[in-house]
């Protein structure tokens, strides 16, 4: 016997909440794999430590609004929100950082709203922010790759750095070093030409060493999302042709001030940024048009952070900016209706 | 020949179905004990009966007339005996019973005389017209709208194109492709009488690409039509819901229909095939429509297909016709997967706009618990309507009816696109419905309370201007009885005076 909805449509497609995180889990893997090559097992350490914690923030969260556990705890979207915030904090945080950040981004930047699809804000960044502006030492100090580091990154040395602080008698800072993005800005201030900076070791062909693969492996991962439509090209296309453009602009006007365009979008959390992050659909722009302003925004905003703000990076901020626009662009991009006057 | 085609944004690719349904030829469905005509088989006034029990009928004859303007008129589709004028259980998802005309039939199925007019040229339009009117023809797509006033392109329009949709674009449902296969010259008969009732220059037939024998037997049928040099048939892309009115017309003739306007205000006139096949039967053969042909279709049916249909005939026989693994009560969706209501009991009658019968879906939608929204946006991806669904959802469930009036509520065809990729599962089109009902009662509950206080300011009104009319009147009258006063006054004073001199003149004398 044919059980089904009482209204139309009785035909159902395969589109699924869960399926859609799952995939952009799935998409992830290829750059995680790369993080934890070029910086040790404690991506995977903060991945895993990340994921429990969410699932176990969510599920009591879940308890205390009394909504139902099983639906929501297996749509997928605490394992998503605490992946993003694991993979943007740096690979040797301490645990109780990944604690808190996580349960921020759960707690207040999700439940406290609503719960899954009525935060205004991007969870993971929101996180990630909190981190920035509460532990800026801990949240700057990220490690060089593993083949300019002195000391090689172990499970057993990662494990004891992130829950102890310390291995064989030193600290986390005797592993720790400045991100390329870090470096570029920090040298830039001292009056070195972004190109001389770039001839350091740390630098490989166009962003930094081993960073610029990461960002290719999420922008890889990001298409094939694209592919399997769970995202759409707006949003990426956007934010990538707005960093371009604005960094080249920036370049050609004055070289002294920035790195080059190929480096900003292939450091930091560039791809991560454009394909993983911008994308949340929650706290983005529905609207087509509305997406390629949102994306654009965020490319803009992240390149002047970097280049004219306090951070390094500025992905999350760009990001949770535009987060706040959101309505209004939503509002403004309406499409034009069939038969209707225009827009 | 040809130009190319438009487009519209949105829709879906839909497994078809199809085939199911269309293995064999259109079989006769036999003619029940019993057949149930409910009153109302269209969008308007329902017709008045005008027969009485215990009547002898024959088939064709007219047993209701059509009242006020957007009304058809009602027939038997077979002969026999009236036996019940009253309500009965009609196939609506509300469940409802509804006015209706039961007919005993005697199995003699027996003709009333049938008017046949050879040459339709020799007659008017408006008598065409109306020929169609008192045959009950109405749009047999489904939505079931008389169809003589889609044929009537009034004084204020010129309709240049007439539309067949022969897209069916709803998986499962083949009843159309079928009707094309077998019976394209009727069709073609129906085609000419509209185009001369509208005086239209040329008729476009589409047909989606996944019907290629009713392509081949409707170009067959129209190379022996020499003068329909002016009718084409256009193939256009499977996808649904290009067989939405406002779609097919996008993709065939690259124009819209603008908000708030008929396809006629754009020269456009869009009809049925079955609705222009029976329109032939009509004039030329003086058939009252009487029967269609109904898909049955679906998992649960052993022998699916094609059912040319006397309207009244019980569901439960026709199912029985077919035979299929249903359980009693079992609910069955009438129409489409995708636009098509589920009814539950069988005891309901056939009725015009009964396209299709489906009974089990393959990839049912299951009765699942929600998601919230994550405002992917999938839903305005597939929106034919460029709508934006996540926010009509938000704004309805909110009801916050004002906003999704302005974000083009009423706009939305209802064609399911957007539950359909949904990925959390949420009814959209059920909130548009409710919003869209909220929306209509509130307009009637304002154009009532509006009636009600104009009426009672009018009362006041008139209450005042009686008042004062009361008033001056009395004014008038204290006016009038004071002036009268003031004569007798003035009267009496005279003659008092009058006497007064009398007086002093006698004192004189």
């Amino acid at each position: 016997m044919p059980i089904f909805r009482l209204s139309p449509p009785f035909l159902a497609g395969a589109n699924r909440v869960t399926l859609q995180m799952l995939q952009v889990l799935v998409a992830l893997i290829p750059a995680v794999i790369a993080m934890t090559f070029y910086f040790g097992p404690g991506v995977l350490i903060n991945v895993t430590l990340a994921v429990s914690v969410a699932l176990i923030t969510e599920a009591l969260m879940l308890k205390l609004r009394n909504r139902p556990l099983k639906p929501f705890l297996s749509d997928g979207s605490a394992a998503v929100t605490a992946v993003l915030l694991a993979l943007a904090i740096p690979p040797l945080s301490p645990w109780w950082m990944t604690v808190i950040g996580v349960t921020f981004a759960i707690v207040f930047a999700k439940h406290l709203y609503g719960g899954l699809g009525y935060n205004p804000f991007n969870p993971a960044m929101i996180g990630y922010v909190l981190l920035l502006v509460s532990f800026p030492l801990e949240m700057t100090t990220w490690l060089p790759v593993q083949s300019l580091a002195d000391q090689p990154m172990g499970w057993m040395s990662a494990l004891q750095l992130i829950f102890t602080g310390q291995f064989n008698g030193l600290g986390i800072d005797a592993y720790s070093g400045a991100t390329p993005l870090d470096a570029m800005k920090t040298q830039i201030v001292l009056q070195q030409h972004p190109e001389f900076i770039s001839s350091q070791a740390m630098f490989g062909m166009a962003g930094g060493l081993g960073w610029e693969w990461i960002n290719i492996w999420f922008a890889l991962g990001g298409i094939w999302l694209i592919y399997r439509k769970v995202i759409s090209w707006h949003v990426p296309v956007a934010m990538i042709l707005a960093l371009l453009i604005i960094s080249s602009i920036t370049t050609l006007i004055d070289s002294s001030i920035s790195g080059s365009p190929l480096f900003h979008l292939l450091s930091g959390g560039t791809m991560l940024g454009a394909f993983f992050i911008a994308t949340d659909p929650v706290s983005g722009s529905t609207t087509l048009k509305g997406r390629i302003v949102f994306g654009a925004g965020v490319g803009i905003l992240t390149y002047v952070i970097r280049i004219w703000g306090g951070y390094p990076d500025g992905v999350a901020f760009a990001v949770i900016l535009m987060n706040m626009l959101v309505p209004l662009i939503d509002y403004y991009t309406q499409p034009r209706v069939y038969g209707g006057a225009a827009r | 020949m040809s130009a190319p085609l438009g487009d519209f944004p949105g829709g879906l690719k839909l497994p078809g179905h199809k085939k199911r349904s269309t293995q064999g030829p259109i079989r006769k469905t036999p003619i029940s004990k019993q057949l149930v005509l409910p009153l109302q088989q269209h969008i308007g006034a329902a017709a008045g009966p005008i027969v009485e029990v215990g009547d002898k009928v024959l088939k064709g004859q007219r047993i209701a007339r059509a009242e006020g303007h957007v009304s058809v008129c009602l027939h038997a589709p077979s002969s026999g005996v009236i036996t019940a004028i009253g309500d009965h259980a009609i196939p609506h998802p509300s469940g409802l019973s509804a006015p209706c005309i039961t007919i005993e039939t005697d199995g003699e199925d027996r003709w009333i005389d049938r008017q046949q007019i050879k040459d339709f040229r020799q007659h008017s339009a408006h008598e065409l017209r109306q020929i169609i009117r008192d045959a009950g023809i109405v749009g047999l797509g489904g939505a079931g709208f008389p169809s003589f006033i889609k044929l009537n392109p009034g004084v204020h329009h010129s309709v240049e194109t007439l539309l067949i949709n022969g897209a069916e674009c709803e998986p499962y449902i083949s009843c159309d492709d079928m009707l094309m296969r077998e019976r394209a010259d009727g069709i073609l008969d129906g085609v000419e009488i509209m185009l001369f009732a509208l005086r239209a220059s040329r008729c476009i037939l589409a047909i989606e690409d996944n019907k290629p024998e009713a392509i081949a037997a409707m170009r067959y049928a129209l190379s022996s039509r020499s003068h329909l040099s002016q009718t084409e048939i256009v193939v256009v892309p499977t996808r649904y819901p290009t067989g939405g009115e406002k779609q097919l017309i996008q993709v065939v003739t690259k124009k819209q229909v603008p908000t708030n306007k008929l396809p006629i205000d754009i020269g456009i006139v869009c009809h049925n095939p079955g609705t222009a096949y029976a329109v032939g039967r009509a004039i030329l053969h003086g058939e009252p429509l009487i029967s269609r042909v109904v898909t049955v279709t679906g998992t649960d049916v052993t022998h699916a297909g094609n059912f040319e249909t006397l309207f009244g005939t019980p569901i439960k026989d026709l199912l029985a016709f077919c035979e299929t693994r249903r359980q009693p009560d079992e609910p069955f969706i009438q129409g489409g997967p995708m636009m098509g209501y589920s009814l539950a009991g069988d005891d309901l009658p056939i009725t015009k706009t009964a396209n299709c019968i489906l009974v089990g879906v393959d990839d049912v939608a299951p009765p699942a618990q929600p998601l919230p929204c994550i405002r992917c946006g999938d839903c305005a991806d597939v929106c034919p309507a460029s709508l934006l669904p996540q926010q009509l959802y938000w704004y309805s469930r909110a009801k916050d009816f004002d906003q999704t009036r302005d974000y083009n509520l009423f706009d939305c065809i209802e064609c399911g696109c957007c539950d359909y990729v949904c990925p959390s599962k949420i009814p959209l089109v059920s909130y548009f419905r409710f919003a869209k009902t909220e929306i209509m009662n509130q307009e009637r509950e304002r154009h009532k309370s509006d009636l009600a206080r104009q009426r009672h300011e009018s009362r006041l009104e008139r209450l005042e201007r009686e008042a004062q009319e009361k008033e001056e009147r009395q004014r008038q009258r204290k006016a009038a009885l004071a002036a009268t006063k003031a004569a007798k006054a003035k009267e009496e004073d005279s003659i008092n005076t009058a006497e007064a001199a009398d007086s002093v003149t006698e004192e004189k004398a």
